[in-house]
């Protein structure tokens, strides 16, 4: 089973976790940006076959949202963080 | 077709290929990326419907090698808006006359479909299925225990599970098909009519001029062409990124397996959406299970215990009587999900650059009339109207087409 390093109660099994999407940052000024861009916010993704940052809840656990980022061809966890302590990409 | 069989056994010589490697030309009318049953329809329907010939289906392993060898094959159109009921019924009939077009057999047994409900609101989504689906023409009514048992005795139709049964849709024509035959038969009356089929052909990259798609790069060099189809199904994102167009879907994997085969137990095809499971027997006898996509995004096509867990609970809460039935092989497939539940077909911004995607969980079932109406879309330069719901564009509209309900367990 894929284990997840949850930044506050360490590794723990990918079923105590859930997935909560790619790091999405929402426009910074909401009023400013077309509409064109919270469709893309909304819908669009990276959907990246590679290294992605991604949202994750450790649900059964602590119930901590983090960032981690792992590569999806292979579900190697190369970092998790949290979202205070990234550079907020 | 047996004497065909007869005159060949008597001759000694091998069959004839059914498709056939050929030299990469460097330039080429239409690219096809994705040698699956998509892909290969829509060069085949380019070629008998519209003339177009010079066409080369590219795959980056052998054709089938995708979601068209890996999913459940089931076929049904019983879906929940009329924009998709629509759509997938008239893949349902493509389907039906498919060996005879095909000059292949496609084993496409419609034995009937079971969407159990196990809860008073997916009684409530049943009956609005079936009012639906009647509307638009396909076979499709809801039922109840009684008549479930006489459909499917086996199924534990006792208030003893925890979810027990209360009714059923029942879809006659659903049932489920060789998909490698589908494969095959397209394969080989395209490459019969002149389409290259280049396998273990990856494409590394798609040159534009001007805005405009130029050509493809592939492993085994480059080629010029004007008009290119993504039809990769789960990998659809990468060939899009090429292109730099990002598209609104999520790459899932999705597991599946199979028993032992058992002699013959089971002629209906049965899905459960609220114990996310759905089970058929197979012409060789094996049932064949799968479940929902996996939790979270990935492009691993690993098997999980999980899964089997999970899948091996819930087909026994079903059927009890399977308790000592041996798992054969596991595997999975990727499936990338729109937030609606329906495909993205038709042009992008890129001029020249066309897409066939966001087939999720439901991408095998509607192969024919996919490779029909993009291959439609091609030679006439405008959408054909029963793919008009399903354009990219519809995002920015604010024009989704909800079909989860009926879309994301029961494939």
């Amino acid at each position: 089973m894929i284990r997840i390093p949850c930044p506050n109660c360490g590794p723990r099994n990918v079923s105590e976790f859930r997935y909560g999407g790619e790091y999405n940052p929402r426009p910074a000024d909401p009023t400013a940006v077309p509409e064109s861009e919270w469709v893309r916010y909304h819908y669009f993704k990276n959907n990246t076959m590679g290294e992605q940052v991604e949202w994750w809840l450790h649900q059964s656990g602590c119930e901590l949202w983090f960032l981690v980022e792992r590569e999806r061809r292979t579900n190697d966890i190369i970092k998790s963080y949290l979202w205070a302590d990234g550079d907020s990409r | 077709m047996s004497l065909k069989l007869l005159r060949h056994g008597l001759s000694g010589r091998p069959p004839e290929r059914m498709w056939h490697s050929r030299p990469l030309k460097d330039e080429y009318e239409v690219v096809i990326i994705g040698g699956g049953a998509h892909g290969l329809a829509c060069a085949y329907y380019l070629a008998t419907q519209h003339g177009i010939t010079d066409v080369a289906v590219l795959d980056k392993s052998y054709i089938g090698a995708g979601g068209s060898g890996r999913n459940t094959a089931i076929i049904r159109s019983n879906y929940l808006t009329p924009e998709g009921t629509n759509f997938y019924n008239e893949s349902v009939r493509l389907y039906e006359n498919l060996s005879v077009e095909l000059d292949f057999n496609v084993m496409f047994s419609q034995r009937g479909h079971l969407t159990l409900a196990h809860t008073d609101a997916s009684v409530r989504t049943m009956r609005r299925r079936a009012e639906v689906n009647r509307l638009q023409g396909v076979d499709s009514s809801l039922i109840w225990p009684e008549e479930i048992s006489r459909l499917c005795p086996q199924l534990d139709l006792s208030d003893h599970p925890r979810y027990p049964i209360l009714g059923a849709l029942y879809h006659p024509p659903g049932g489920i098909i060789r998909h490698d035959a589908v494969v095959w038969g397209y394969a080989h009356q395209a490459d019969a009519l002149g389409v290259h089929i280049h396998q273990h052909t990856e494409v590394t990259g798609i040159d534009l001029t001007n805005g405009e798609v130029a050509g493809v790069r592939t492993s085994r060099g480059v080629i010029r062409t004007g008009t290119v189809l993504n039809a990769t199904a789960g990998w659809a994102s990468t060939i899009a990124s090429m292109v730099g167009l990002s598209l609104p879907m999520e790459t899932f994997p999705l597991q599946a397996c199979v028993t032992e085969p058992l002699k013959p137990f089971l002629n209906v095809v049965i899905v459960s959406g609220s114990l996310h499971a759905y089970i058929s027997q197979s012409d060789r006898g094996e049932l064949v299970m799968g479940a929902s996509v996996d939790p979270f995004a990935s492009y691993s096509m690993n098997s999980s215990l999980e899964f089997l867990e999970g899948i091996a609970g819930h087909v026994l809460e079903l059927f009890p009587c399977l308790s000592n039935v041996r798992v054969l092989r596991q595997w999975g497939g990727l499936c990338e999900m729109p937030p609606d539940f329906s495909p993205l077909m038709g042009f992008t911004p890129i001029k020249g650059f066309l897409i066939d995607a966001g087939w999720g969980t439901y991408g095998f079932k509607a192969s024919p009339i996919c490779g029909k109406t993009m291959a439609e879309l091609i030679a006439s330069g405008s959408t054909p109207d029963l793919i008009k719901p399903f354009r990219l564009s519809r995002f920015d509209e604010h024009d989704l087409v909800g079909e989860k309900g009926a879309a994301s367990v029961g494939h």
